[in-house]
C-alpha cells in the first residue's frame, strides 16, 4: 500500500504523513515514509512518500494507490504514478479532477476543517479520510492527536479527523484492504536524524555544537531537546569553525563531543579536523551529504562528499569512515564512532546523507544494553609519571588523561609539531618520530572495521556493491533480481575506512558481472575500492540529480548488462 | 605557599627584550598569588609568538589553530566547570583571524580570562599589520601604510556586553598581575588587552612610545559604562590603564542547566540511563 501526500510548504505534509504514519504503526503495521521538500519556507511542492506492508519496507515504491493532493499540483505532478485503480483525495472547493478521472474522493478539507475550528486542520481532515479510505478505525489517531497536543488543540483536531473519517466513509466505505499484519511486538518509529541523535544520546555524548545546515539539523535539534532531562549541552556555534574547535575543546576536556553538519559545513572544519589528528583529540562528526558543489540542492540527496571526508585537512594523520546504511544499523554504527574516537584517540566521522536523515521507518525498539562506553582513559594504577600526553608507544597510542584528572599532572595539547610532553619542536628525529606514532594507530583501527554485509547468493554471479544510505533499495533490486537470476548478491558497505577489503577481493573476481550503485557522478567508492584492491568493477550505476534511486532502475541496469 | 617560579618553565622562542617576558612573569605571579593548581589551570592558545605561552608556564594546555583559541576554551568550560580557563592570545589571533570568536564569545560570557597580547603586528609572520596596527604603519606588505583604521577591541567588547574590560601595558607589571587577577576571578568573560612592545618588528609602538603615553585611570568607576566606553577610546597621547568595567552578568554556564551540580566529565555514564529516551517514538 503506498500513498503519497503532497502539497506546498507550509501546507502541514509533514504532519500529516508523520501522524498517519504513527498510527498505522501503533495498529502493528510496517510503515515507512520519505520526505522530497524544496528549500523554501512557504509556497513550492512538497511530498512525503508512505508505504505500508507486514514487514516494515527497505525503500518506497515508485508507484501509488492513494494520492492525497492538497493542491492541483500535487495531482498533475503525481497522477502518472497512481495506479489506475488508485484513489485521489482532494478537495473539491479548491480545484477540479479532469472528467475522464473517475478516481476521485472529493472531501470538502478546509470546510469541514472551519466547522471543526480551523482551516489549519485541513491536513488533519485529510488524515481522518485516509484512514477511512483504508478501512481503518480512527481510535489510533485519536489516541495520537491527544498525545501531541494540548487539550483543546487535540479536541479541535480529533472532531476535523472524525468528520474527514466519516465524509470519506460515505464515498467508498472500504475502497482497499489493508495488507495483512505481523506483528512482532511493538515498533520504534523515527528517521535517520532522530535515530543517530538518540545514538549520541545512548553514547554518553555531553556535548554538541554546530551550525544549522540541512540535512543534518535534525540531529541537532533532537539533540537540543533533551539538554536538561539528560544532562548534555547543546550550543550554536557562530559558524562552524566554532563548531569543530568547541567540540574538540569539550572533548580535550574530557566529555564526548560531537558535530554535524554538510559538506558545506565540514569545508569550514577542515582544519579542526586536521587539528583533532594532530592533538589526537577523539571527535565524532556527522556529515549528512546534500548535493554540491557549493549551496548545491539543500534539501536533495547524494553521496558526493566521500572523497572529500576521505582527504579533507591538510597533513597526513589518521581518521575512520563509517557511513548510516539503515536505521537498525546506523544507532550502533554511531555508537561505534564514538568508541573507535576514543580507543583510537582520533577524528571518526559518519556519513548521512538526507535520504538517510529523513527517512522514517518502523523498527524494532534499539538494545541498550548492546552499546558500548568505555572511555579508554589513563587510571591512576597504571600512570606513569611526570605523565606525558604524546608518550611514545609500541601501537602508537598514548595514555589519555585529562586536564585536571591527576593531582601535578599537568596535560599539553599542541597543534605544532610537539614532544612526547606536547611541546612544539622542530627537530627532524622527533618529528620522524610523532608522524609514524600517529600513523600506526591505522593498523589496529583497521581490524576493527566491519566487512560489508553479503545479502543474497554467499557465491554471486551478479554482484552488486553499494554504501551508505542505498542499502534498503538495493536490497529491494536484489530480491527482484534474484527472481529471475539465483546468483545475484549485495555487497554493502557500512564502514569506509579503513577500506574492509577481504570479503571483496575474494568475491569480486568470482562473480561473472559486477556493478557498483552510488549516488554520485564519478563513482567515488568504486575509485577508492581500485586504489585500494585494485578491483574494478564492470559497471558504475550512478545517479546525482538529488534523488534517491528507485530499486527499479537498479534492477533495469544490472539486467541492460547482464 | 605557591611560588612563581612554580608555574614557570625554562626555554622560551621570544625575542630578547620581548614583552611576552613580562607577561609572563605577571601571569605566573597572578597564578601563585591566587595559588591555582597548575593541573586545574587550562590555557588555550591560538598561533603566534603570544600563543606560545601554554609551552612557558606549566599549567594545562590546548594549543590549537590560529584564530581559533576562544572556542575550544568555551567547549572545555562545558566540559569541567572546576578548570580555570585562561586564552592567551595575539592581537591578530584574537581579533583578525578569530574576530568572529571574540565577538560571539563576549555574548556568550563563559568564565574565562582572555589575555590579548597587543603588539599592534603580526610577530610570528615577521611584520605584517595587525587589525590593531597604527594608520600608516608601513611594513612588508603593507606597502604604502596601513590605510584601515585600528580596530578597538575594548569598546567592541563593551558595546557587545562584556562584563569585565581592562587595559593593561606589559611595561606595568605590577598593574599587570593584579588586573589578571581581577580578570581570573571575575564570573564571566574578562578581557585583558595588554599593549606589548614587539622590539622586532614594531618600530612604531615601542617600549617608549608607550611609556610616554599610558597612565593609570585613577578614581574610575568600573560599573560607569559610559565612563568605561569613554576610556575605552582614549587612544594616541594619553592611554589609559586599569579595569574600565566590571559588572557581572549571568554567565553562559550559569545558565544551561545541564551544568548543574558536578562538572559534566566527572559524571559517570550508562547507555541504560538514557534507555527511556527512546520511549517518544513508540
Ligand atoms: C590559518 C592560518 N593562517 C595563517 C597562519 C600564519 N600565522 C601564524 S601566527 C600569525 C599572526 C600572528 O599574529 P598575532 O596573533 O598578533 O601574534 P604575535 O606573533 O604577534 O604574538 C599568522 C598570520 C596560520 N598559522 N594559520
Ligand atoms: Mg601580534
Amino acid at each position: 500500500m503506498n500513498i503519497i501526500i503532497g502539497g506546498a510548504a507550509g501546507d502541514g505534509m509533514e504532519t500529516i504523513a508523520h501522524l498517519l504514519a504513527k498510527a498505522l504503526v501503533r495498529e502493528g503495521y510496517g510503515v515507512l515514509t520519505t520526505k522530497d521538500y524544496m528549500s523554501r519556507v512557504r509556497g513550492g511542492h512538497n511530498f512525503s512518500l508512505l508505504r505500508v506492508e507486514a514487514e516494515t519496507p527497505r525503500a518506497s515504491a515508485a508507484t501509488a494507490d492513494i494520492l492525497v493532493a492538497l493542491n492541483e499540483e500535487t495531482f498533475l505532478l503525481h497522477r502518472e504514478k497512481l495506479l489506475p485503480r488508485g484513489r485521489i483525495v482532494f478537495d473539491p472547493e479548491l480545484f477540479s479532477l479532469p472528467a475522464a478521472d473517475d478516481r476521485g474522493l472529493p472531501v470538502k478539507l478546509r470546510t469541514l476543517a472551519l466547522a471543526a475550528g480551523g482551516k489549519i486542520m485541513a491536513n488533519t481532515v485529510a488524515i481522518g479520510a485516509v484512514l477511512s479510505v483504508l478501512g481503518l478505525k480512527p481510535a489510533a489517531a485519536v489516541r495520537l492527536l491527544a498525545e501531541t497536543f494540548a487539550p483543546d488543540t487535540a479536541q479541535q483536531n480529533t472532531a476535523a479527523l472524525l468528520a474527514g473519517h466519516e465524509a470519506a466513509a460515505k464515498l467508498c466505505g472500504t475502497c482497499f484492504t489493508m495488507p495483512p499484519k505481523s506483528f512482532e511486538g511493538p515498533s520504534i518509529f523515527l528517521d535517520g536524524n532522530q535515530a543517530l541523535g538518540l545514538a549520541a544520546l545512548a553514547s554518553g555524548c555531553r556535548f554538541l555544537s554546530a551550525y544549522p545546515m540541512t540535512p543534518s539539523t535534525g540531529i541537532f535539534s533532537y539533540l537540543a531537546g533533551k539538554q536538561a532531562e539528560f544532562g548534555l549541552v547543546v550550543e550554536q556555534a557562530e559558524d562552524e569553525i566554532a563548531a569543530v574547535n568547541m567540540a574538540l575543546g569539550a572533548s580535550f576536556a574530557g566529555v564526548r563531543a560531537m558535530t554535524c553538519t554538510s559538506g558545506g559545513g565540514f569545508a569550514l572544519m577542515a582544519e579542526g579536523l586536521s587539528l583533532a589528528g594532530m592533538t589526537e583529540t577523539p571527535l565524532v562528526i556527522v556529515v549528512g551529504m546534500r548535493p554540491g558543489p557549493a549551496t548545491g540542492l539543500p534539501t536533495r540527496s547524494e553521496q558526493g562528499d566521500l572523497n572529500f571526508v576521505l582527504y579533507a585537512g591538510h597533513g597526513e594523520f589518521p581518521r575512520a569512515v563509517l557511513s548510516a546504511t539503515h536505521l537498525e544499523d546506523a544507532f550502533y554504527r554511531l555508537n561505534k564512532a564514538f568508541d573507535l574516537a576514543d580507543k583510537y584517540q582520533m577524528p571518526v566521522i559518519f556519513l548521512s546523507d538526507q535520504y538517510f536523515a529523513d527517512t522514517a521507518r518502523a523498527i524494532p525498539p534499539y538494545d541498550f544494553t548492546r552499546l558500548r562506553c568505555e572511555r579508554y582513559l589513563a587510571g591512576a594504577e597504571n600512570l606513569v609519571r611526570p605523565y606525558k600526553r604524546y608518550r611514545l608507544t609500541d601501537d602508537g597510542l598514548s595514555p589519555r588523561a585529562l586536564p585536571g584528572q591527576f593531582p601535578e599532572e599537568t596535560v599539553l595539547a599542541d597543534s605544532d609539531e610537539h614532544d612526547e610532553d606536547g611541546h612544539i619542536i622542530e627537530d627532524a628525529a622527533t618529528r620522524g618520530l610523532m608522524v609514524s606514532k600517529r600513523l600506526r594507530r591505522l593498523e589496529a583501527l583497521a581490524a576493527e572495521m566491519d566487512e560489508p554485509e553479503l545479502y543474497g547468493h554467499p557465491e554471486p554471479e551478479i554482484l552488486l556493491l553499494g554504501w551508505g544510505s542505498t542499502y534498503g533499495i538495493l536490497r529491494e533490486a536484489i530480491e527482484t533480481l534474484r527472481a529471475s537470476h539465483h546468483r545475484a548478491a549485495l555487497l554493502h558497505f557500512r564502514d569506509l575506512w579503513p577500506l574492509p577489503s577481504a570479503m571483496v577481493t575474494k568475491l569480486l573476481p568470482l562473480a561473472k558481472i559486477s556493478f557498483c550503485a552510488e549516488n554520485n557522478a564519478t563513482g567515488q567508492f568504486a575509485g577508492l575500492l581500485r586504489r585500494e584492491t585494485g578491483l574494478t568493477v564492470d559497471h558504475k550505476i550512478l545517479r546525482y540529480d538529488g534523488r534517491p534511486f528507485d530499486s527499479g532502475e537498479i534492477v533495469r541496469e544490472v539486467l541492460k548488462n547482464v | 605557599m605557591c611560588k612563581a617560579a612554580d608555574y614557570l618553565k625554562e626555554e622560551t622562542a621570544w625575542c630578547p627584550g620581548c614583552g611576552n617576558f613580562a607577561i609572563r612573569q605577571a601571569l605566573a605571579e597572578a597564578l601563585a598569588e591566587l595559588c591555582l593548581p597548575p593541573h586545574r589551570v587550562l590555557m588555550c592558545s591560538g598561533i603566534g609568538q603570544a600563543a606560545k605561552m601554554p609551552h612557558y608556564i606549566r599549567v594545562s594546555g590546548f594549543n590549537g589553530l590560529h584564530g581559533r583559541a576562544l572556542p575550544p576554551a568555551t567547549g572545555a568550560r562545558v566540559a569541567n566547570t572546576s578548570l580555570t580557563v585562561i586564552v592567551e592570545s595575539g592581537d591578530g589571533d584574537s581579533y583578525g583571524e578569530g574576530g568572529n570568536h571574540f565577538i560571539h564569545t563576549v555574548r556568550r560570557n563563559p568564565h574565562l580570562a582572555h589575555f590579548v597580547h597587543n603588539n599592534q603586528v603580526y610577530g610570528l609572520t615577521k611584520g605584517q599589520a595587525s587589525p590593531t596596527s597604527e594608520l600608516g604603519m608601513k611594513t612588508g606588505v603593507q606597502t604604502g601604510g596601513v590605510i584601515s583604521p585600528p580596530l578597538n577591541p575594548l569598546a567592541l567588547a563593551l558595546i557587545m556586553g562584556a562584563g569585565f574590560v581592562a587595559r593593561c601595558f606589559s611595561g606595568e607589571k605590577e598593574h599587570l598581575k593584579e588586573t589578571m587577577k581581577a580578570a581570573l576571578v571575575f564570573p564571566g568573560y574578562a578581557l585583558v588587552d595588554i599593549l606589548q612592545p614587539c622590539v622586532t618588528f614594531n618600530k612604531l609602538n615601542t617600549y617608549a612610545w608607550y611609556k610616554t603615553r599610558v597612565y593609570p585611570a585613577e578614581g574610575h568607576n568600573t560599573s560607569d559604562w559610559m565612563a568605561a566606553l569613554s576610556l575605552s577610546r582614549q587612544w594616541g597621547e594619553q592611554i589609559p590603564l586599569g579595569i574600565f568595567y566590571s559588572v557581572p552578568r549571568p554567565t553562559f554556564e550559569s545558565q544551561l542547566p545541564a551544568l548543574e551540580g558536578e562538572p559534566l566529565a566527572l559524571r559517570p555514564f550508562s547507555p541504560l540511563d538514557v534507555a527511556r529516551a527512546q520511549d517518544e517514538f513508540r
